[in-house]
């Protein structure tokens, strides 16, 4: 298996707090890597940093043999990498379509036609409503539009982060459906998750953050049976 | 009465074309452009010269003028506003003040304090008369000047790429980089917009009202930037509402009631409005993040 990602001593700084004290990990092509951890754990911070919104302090992120250090933000999604951001921010007003059209900002009218159809294969939903406002989607609705509209750019790494949060549980099960999907259709995934006990349960490999540090790591079946993260993230 | 509803919706669309600047970049750029009024001027002044010391006729002329300003626009943005992306709004604000104070200043320099009279650039048009209505041909050429604006923006935000992706980046910054949107670039060309807007709101305001001066722009850019509040700042056909309705106001008051009151009656308006619609007339609710 390729190493897609390569993250080496990442250190991220707000100000004079750091967030991120020097973290190493790595997600291959064809992965699933889950990165779980309590809340201001600085799983965030991790992606913001990896996908160019941040600045890191100091260290290394690699993709594809690249590095990305210094690249500007709306230059990393030509590399092939999407996030998915916390909180969905999905733009509100305008209209499903439009959304999906900004995903495919870099692409080219037929590329984004044609990855159109692909989106909307996965998300029938969005088909639907493509012409809806997208402010006034469920909340459902919206991260499966903010999902579609990562995929718009076809990375070949995407990055969710939290995208659970806020769903009910039987909305939950299907995002996780959804996201073994895209894998299973070629995209390599980076999960951010505060549900360990799912985002454990489709990974590959996973790693544990602590207050900015990975205090753990190994496959998601080892740390689902793992005592200090049964005790720590999956309720006993 | 008709006459007055008449340059009422001309001084108004006037100032719907200057709000529009206001609007736009206020909107992408979260930022409030006090010198948008001041490119007025400058496009007044740059129209004046090149009818009067190039010959050239209305139409190369306001060309030229919306060229300057549209360059202008970008300078004032590159060198005065981008290194402050960062910086809390007041700074920004009191730089916008001060990019104001060195329009008019330099213009002072260029051109000195003696007011230009400035040549009507749409005098060669025909006046309407309509038994005893006359419409003067300013106030059509202006009307139909910001509603051709209003529509080519209203396509260009609707169904353009470029369009959209401003839209985009006035609703979040962060989520357009992530689509890969250049947020530097998109800023640039709202100021472009706008201000190449500014140069032909300065033709057609100079064009009625025919003095000019390095303070030309302050006042209806005041009144403009009233009349984007007043609509709801971010919205485009606010703009032009609020644009339209100040200036209907405005003459009316002057009218009616009192030419030195008009302006304290404007103001008045707009205040009650915010009291009643903080957001303004068509102003987006701040929708909350889930
Ligand atoms: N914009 C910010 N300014 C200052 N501190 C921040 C900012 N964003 C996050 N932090 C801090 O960084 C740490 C990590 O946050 P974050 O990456 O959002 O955690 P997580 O996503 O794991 O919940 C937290 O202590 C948080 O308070
Ligand atoms: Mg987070």
């Amino acid at each position: 298996m390729a190493t897609m990602l390569k993250v080496n001593d990442l250190k991220v700084h707000y100000g004079s707090i750091q967030a991120i004290k020097g973290i190493s990990f790595e997600v291959n092509e064809g992965e699933i890597v889950t990165m779980i951890g309590a809340n201001g754990a600085g799983k965030s911070t991790t992606m913001n940093t990896v996908a160019g919104l941040l600045k890191p302090t100091e260290g290394s992120i690699e993709f594809l043999g690249k590095s990305l250090i210094g690249i500007a933000p709306h230059k990393v999604v030509n590399e092939g990498l999407s996030l998915c951001p916390e909180g969905r921010r999905i733009f509100q007003h305008l209209t499903v379509l439009e959304n999906l059209e900004m995903g495919a900002y870099t692409r080219t009218k037929e590329e984004a036609d044609e990855t159109l159809q692909k989106v909307y294969n996965l998300f029938p939903r969005l088909k639907e409503r493509y012409k809806q406002i997208a402010g006034t989607l469920s909340g459902g609705e919206q991260q499966m539009l903010a999902m579609g509209r990562a995929l718009m750019s076809r990375p070949r790494l995407m990055m969710l982060d939290e995208p659970s949060m806020g769903l009910a549980p039987i909305l939950v099960d299907q995002i996780f459906d959804i996201i073994v999907n895209m894998n299973k259709a070629g995209t390599t995934i980076l999960l951010v998750e505060q549900n360990a006990q799912m985002a454990l349960s489709v990974a590959d490999r996973a790693y544990v953050l602590e207050t900015g540090n990975i205090v753990n790591s190994g496959s998601g079946k080892d740390l689902l049976s793992d005592d200090s993260v049964r005790r720590a993230y999956l309720g006993g | 009465m008709l006459t007055y509803l008449i340059n009422g919706l001309s001084l108004g669309s006037v100032y719907a074309i200057i709000a529009l600047g206001y609007t736009m970049v206020y909107g992408i750029a979260k930022m409030l452009n006090f010198a948008h009024g001041d490119v007025i001027m400058v496009g007044g002044y740059v129209a004046f010269c090149s009818t009067s010391y190039l010959g050239l006729g209305p139409i190369p002329s306001t060309l030229f003028a919306v060229v300057v300003c549209t360059v202008l626009g970008i300078v004032v943005e590159r060198l005065a506003y981008k290194p402050l992306r960062n910086a809390t709004s007041l700074a920004v604000l009191i730089t916008a003040i001060g990019v104001s104070y060195f329009l008019q200043n330099a213009a002072l320099l260029i051109w000195s304090s003696n007011p230009k009279s400035f040549p009507n650039l749409v005098g060669s048009i025909p006046n309407i008369v309509i038994g005893e209505l006359v419409i003067p041909s300013t106030a059509i050429v202006t009307v139909i000047a910001n509603l051709l604006i209003m529509l080519t923006l209203t396509m260009f935000t609707g169904r353009t790429k470029m369009g959209k992706a401003m839209r985009a980046v006035s609703e979040d910054k962060g989520a357009a980089q992530l689509m890969g949107i250049n947020v530097n670039r998109t800023i640039s060309v709202t100021f472009a917009i706008g201000s190449g807007l500014a140069a032909i709101a300065g033709v057609l305001l100079c064009s009625a009202y025919p003095t000019l001066m390095p303070t030309t722009g302050s006042m209806p850019g005041i009144k403009a930037f009233t009349a984007a509040v007043f609509g709801g700042i971010g919205s485009i056909p606010g703009a032009m509402l609020g644009g339209i309705l100040l200036g209907v106001i405005e003459i009316f008051a002057k009218a009616y009631i009192s030419t030195q009151l008009s302006d304290a009656i404007v103001f008045a308006v707009l205040i009650v409005v915010l009291l009643v619609k903080p957001t303004g007339l068509l102003g987006k609710k701040v929708s909350e993040k889930v």
